[in-house]
């Protein structure tokens, strides 16, 4: 075949001008997605303002969290009442305490738990079910027998054991909380290993002689990352709740530090005359909460969009 | 059907054992005892205490002594209530719980699937939007925070309701309790109902059955229902385990004398019968909720063959 010189040159000039058509990836697709769901843009916002005030509020109070107004105390119903003036913004608790600064204090803890817990979780439940999966065979049976066992147990009532056990712990609250939570995660991220087992990279790998934990760690697992981000922000919700629990009934963090649970615990106790300290542990908590689940439905549809 | 049946209540032996062989464990492995408290005992008293609850042997040795007990039906004394067992003891809590439990379970299945029904057929209308947005405030307002929110509004505020108490099981008595525990599974029904149902009347069969003419009445109840029930069905399970773990909080907190305070107290107690026997029943009521749920599966989906 001829093909004159000039013709390649022109061929060439237009290929130099025409703009590269740019692939979208998976997360820049999600990325527009999420940003265009205003409700979860939103909670993101509130929840990152959230932990600001959290992290910070307590440097803007005279007050520790466990500093006793003796002044406040002779009178909890008036003079423990919200007020600008004394520097009791959220006004005090039964003991003088100030309530800003332990709620912020609180919040910290929760929001701690909430996410060392999901990681916890996150970590074992990715890591068995991309095992499962990947290996299958009898090892897969087993595994998912093991957990189908484990699923049958009454958890909440092990980690009331374990917390008289072991004492309130609050890294022991993670582990606990964490452990008994990634059951779903693992069984989430077993079934779509399964789908991606079959696929010609991971074939490809395999065939160049990549180990099996390897393949686990550098192809499995990158690629159920989208589902896993998802599941992990509706854990956090979760966590939090549950570490409340635990601190409702008392067996959570050690006084005189403080999380949103036992802070609504004593609140309830005191509602009939001083109501402001069950009103804002409760405000935060639930607008926590809500964020988190607007948030992880947000994510859902971005990364997931077949999940609808 | 049958042989899957059997399987599956088979199955559950072991998976109890292991249970009870764990819990057992982690139980005395606890530091303290039920006999330590602040004034000591005369060690002769003690040793014979001990003696009599097989506490000075080792702990294996007890472990076989609980369970010989166990396959008699005996789940022992408790060692804080004096002349009790824990058999007399939760025979008298469990039936609270368990109204309290059903009575819950039953509101949250019908209002839930109700909602979640009327959320899907109307969709993307006002009453849609009210009912998901209950359902997004119900599920971030856990039992424990509903709770006091009952009391302030319906015993404090107005004198509606008693705050606390059980009472034989009068319905005043019950409202809260229900309300504290039912609110939040109604609003994850409702969700689960609301999604599957839109799936479902999109569904060929449905447009099938819509172009023979038949009412409208008929095509939900009729054809749509049963496969929108799936999801739900398969949430039953968790909710129940979650219904029982509420009833701790709510035993707490309205004071109804049901199980969940035996457990607490039991657990800070080191009270050892009391909280294996709490364990064990929890445990076995929810082994076997899901070999129902399972069961329930088959039943109801004929895509699925054991």
């Amino acid at each position: 075949m001829i093909t004159s010189k000039d013709k390649i040159q022109a061929v060439e000039q237009f290929a130099e001008k025409v703009v590269e058509v740019e692939g979208r990836s998976l997360w820049q697709d999600a990325r527009r997605r999420f940003f265009s769901n205003h409700a979860a843009v939103s909670s993101l916002i509130i929840l990152l303002l959230i932990t600001a005030i959290a992290l910070l509020g307590p440097l803007f109070s005279q007050w520790n969290y466990d500093d006793i107004d003796w002044e406040a105390l002779s009178d909890i119903s008036t003079l423990g009442r919200p007020n600008i003036e004394n520097s009791h913004y959220f006004g005090t608790d039964t003991l003088g305490r100030d309530i800003f600064v332990r709620t912020m204090q609180g919040g910290q803890i929760s929001l701690l738990v909430g996410i060392m817990g999901s990681i916890v979780a996150i970590v074992i439940g990715t890591l068995y079910g991309a095992a499962s999966g990947y290996i299958g065979g009898r090892v897969d049976s087993v595994m998912m027998r093991f957990l189908e066992i484990l699923n049958s147990f009454p958890f909440m009532f092990f980690v009331i054991i374990l917390m008289t056990l072991f004492g309130r712990h609050i890294f022991l609250i993670f582990v606990a909380i964490g452990a008994i939570s990634w059951l779903d995660m693992a069984r989430i991220v077993r079934g779509q290993t399964l789908s991606l087992k079959n696929k010609e990279y991971i074939e490809a790998a395999y065939a160049c002689g990549v180990s099996t934990p390897k393949i686990i760690l550098r192809h499995i697992v990158p690629n159920v990352l989208g589902i896993v981000v998802v599941y992990a922000t509706l854990l956090v919700p979760n966590m939090i709740l549950l570490e409340s629990f635990i601190s409702f009934l008392g067996l959570g963090v050690q006084e005189p530090m403080t999380s949103w649970g036992a802070l609504i615990s004593e609140g309830a106790q005191n509602m009939e005359i001083a109501i402001w300290q069950l009103a804002w542990p409760l405000g935060f908590l639930v607008v926590t909460l809500f964020c988190f689940n607007f948030l992880g439905d947000g994510l859902r549809d971005a990364l997931d969009p077949k999940d609808r | 059907m049958l042989t899957f049946i059997a399987k599956r209540i088979l199955e559950a032996i072991p998976t109890l054992l292991i249970l009870i062989t764990v819990s057992f464990f982690l139980m005395h492995s606890a530091p303290g005892s039920p006999f330590s408290s602040e004034r000591a005992l005369p060690p002769e008293v003690l040793a014979n205490i001990n003696a009599k609850y097989h506490l000075d042997e080792p702990v294996i040795n007890q472990y076989f002594y609980y369970l010989g007990g166990l396959l008699q039906g005996d789940l022992g004394p408790s060692f804080r209530y004096k002349d009790f067992t824990i058999n007399e003891l939760i025979g008298q809590s469990f039936p609270v719980s368990a109204e309290i439990g059903i009575w819950s379970f039953l509101v949250a299945l019908i209002i839930g699937v109700g909602c979640g029904i009327i959320a899907a057929l109307r969709q993307n209308s006002w009453l849609d939007y009210s009912v998901m947005g209950f359902a997004n405030l119900g599920i971030v307002l856990p039992n424990f925070v509903l709770a006091p929110l009952c009391i302030l509004f319906f015993s404090i505020y107005n004198q509606w309701l008693p705050p606390g108490g059980w009472n034989g099981g009068a319905w005043p008595y019950l409202v809260m309790p229900v309300i504290a525990m039912s609110t939040s599974y109604i609003a994850q029904i409702a969700r689960i109902t609301r999604g599957s149902m839109i799936e479902t009347m999109h569904s060929n069969f449905i447009r099938t059955a819509r172009a023979k003419g038949l009412p409208k009445y008929r095509i939900i109840f009729q054809h749509a229902l049963r496969p929108a029930m799936l999801p739900v069905i398969s949430y039953l399970g968790p909710a129940f385990v979650g219904i029982v773990t509420g009833s701790v909080i709510v035993d707490v907190y309205f004071g109804t004398g049901g199980i969940g305070q035996h457990f607490i107290n039991g657990a800070l107690n080191r009270d050892y019968s009391m909280v294996m026997g709490v364990t064990i029943l929890v445990g076995t009521l929810t082994i076997l909720f899901n070999a129902i749920v399972d069961i329930l599966y088959a039943v109801i989906d004929p895509k699925i063959r054991y």
